[in-house]
């Protein structure tokens, strides 16, 4: 049975669940497809749900835990009757309105919505190199605060330059008694704040101007094969634990071709949260590779609700 | 009875080799965020295949000689024992379905 809606929104970061909080208090009776149970961001409450001290969220003096902040926020949404769903969305089909959305691989669609707010996120992207699949869960990780523990007295490796890195070598240095970032530049792109952080800690190393070749070990990580950009060597890095920073990349797969995107595959957005088609809005991470906060996204997310909710009514649904 | 077993590093042995069906055992922690995420899968999964699979949830942050016997680096991790051995693992958090569908071979 397809169900009938005015608004579905795909994904529940903060942009996801701000815009369920703002459409469901405004009567829209919003649907929230969530995601599903994963070890990556892409899960429900995004990649909060793998992050620990959240230092920059206004309201919270003492710092709140990402996964408290999702949790807060999706009670909030719920309290206003926004109708949450485990579930991921596996096909849109945006040229006819109302627009259809797939929860599964059957032919009917399971919903068919007037507006859709796309807020699907953005994810990790992997080192790519050979070893990774191998070894993901076997001394390679992609979650810090889940598996930081395990790497207790070993000397370990943060691969990747930004904020993320940071904070993962900054969490890890509880556990191990070395964290090296490898990080491809010879310039961080974190934050200032979080360089000297790093900077200022005596467990902390850098290792500049490398690349990773390979994740080395055969049923359980032994380290790293690295090449130096600048003179062109190859080493090896003994670890007994690697965990991959090394940016991200907009969930985008389920609207190619059905929206306006940018070179990095971002979903492009026009006075405010409009995007190439008509009645449908993105917010969040799906469309701003530039700030990429917990708080602006939750800030386009109320701005997308708003914009859904004013062209709705432009249309006298 | 359906409930999820509580096993801890003095317990596992004893109640993983006496299971008389197949027992799932769910390496977790409180502060891993996709482990509360399966959680109530897990819970669901205990009621619907009573009699086929057992469920026990060990906390690796007060029983790390089991989690490391077993080697386990990333949680959630979830191991599934037949007659005392282990016979698939799981790691990372999944879909109702998946795991389903991963378990179904063994079960």
């Amino acid at each position: 049975m397809t169900e009938r809606r005015k608004l579905a929104i795909v994904g529940s970061g903060p942009a996801g669940l701000t815009a369920a909080i703002y459409s469901a208090r405004a009567q829209l009776d919003p649907v929230v497809i969530e995601g599903e149970p994963s070890s990556t961001s892409d899960q429900p409450g995004g990649q909060l749900m793998l992050t620990t001290e959240v230092e920059n969220y206004p309201g919270f003096t003492d710092a709140i835990m990402g996964p408290d902040l999702m949790g807060a926020m999706r009670a909030q949404a719920a309290r206003f009757g926004a109708d949450l769903r485990v579930a991921k969305v596996t096909r849109v089909d945006l040229s006819a309105s109302p627009f259809s959305l797939w929860l599964g691989d059957h032919d009917e669609p399971d919903l068919v919505s007037d507006a859709v707010i796309l807020a699907s996120g953005a994810r990790a992207v992997p080192l790519s190199v050979p070893g990774e699949d191998r070894l993901l869960g076997y001394g390679l990780s992609t979650c810090a605060t889940c598996d930081g523990f395990f790497f207790r007295g070993q000397e370990i490796a943060v691969v990747g330059g930004g904020d993320s890195a940071l904070e993962e070598a900054l969490f890890l240095t509880r556990f191990a008694t070395k964290v090296t970032v490898v990080h491809r530049r010879d310039e961080l792109r974190a934050s200032r704040i979080m360089q000297t952080r790093a900077f200022d800690h005596d467990k902390i190393e850098f290792r500049w101007n490398t690349v990773v070749t390979e994740i080395l070990g055969e049923d359980r990580l032994t380290g790293l094969a690295v090449r130096d950009t600048v003179t062109g060597e190859d080493s090896t890095m003994a670890l007994g634990g690697v965990f991959v920073a090394v940016g991200h990349e907009p969930n985008t797969s389920l609207v190619k071709g059905q929206l306006d995107l940018d070179e990095g595959g971002y979903v492009r957005t026009t006075t405010g949260t409009a995007t190439s088609v008509d009645g449908v809005f993105a917010a969040g991470d799906v469309q701003d590779h530039i700030y990429r906060q917990a708080v602006t996204s939750a800030g386009s997310g109320c701005m997308a609700a708003i914009d859904a909710e004013r062209w709705l009514e432009h249309r006298g649904h | 009875m359906a409930a999820i077993q509580t096993l801890t590093d003095d317990t596992f042995s004893e109640t993983v080799g006496a299971a008389e069906t197949p027992i799932l055992v769910d390496f977790w922690a409180e502060w891993c965020g996709p482990c509360k995420q399966i959680a109530p899968i897990l819970e669901e999964l205990a009621v619907e295949q009573d009699g086929r699979l057992s469920i026990g949830k060990l906390n690796v942050d007060e029983n790390l000689k089991v989690a490391q016997e077993f080697s386990v680096m990333s949680i959630p991790t979830l191991i599934l024992f037949k007659g005392g051995e282990a016979v698939a693992r799981l790691v990372g958090a999944k879909p109702k379905g998946a795991l389903l569908q991963e378990l179904s071979a063994y079960l």
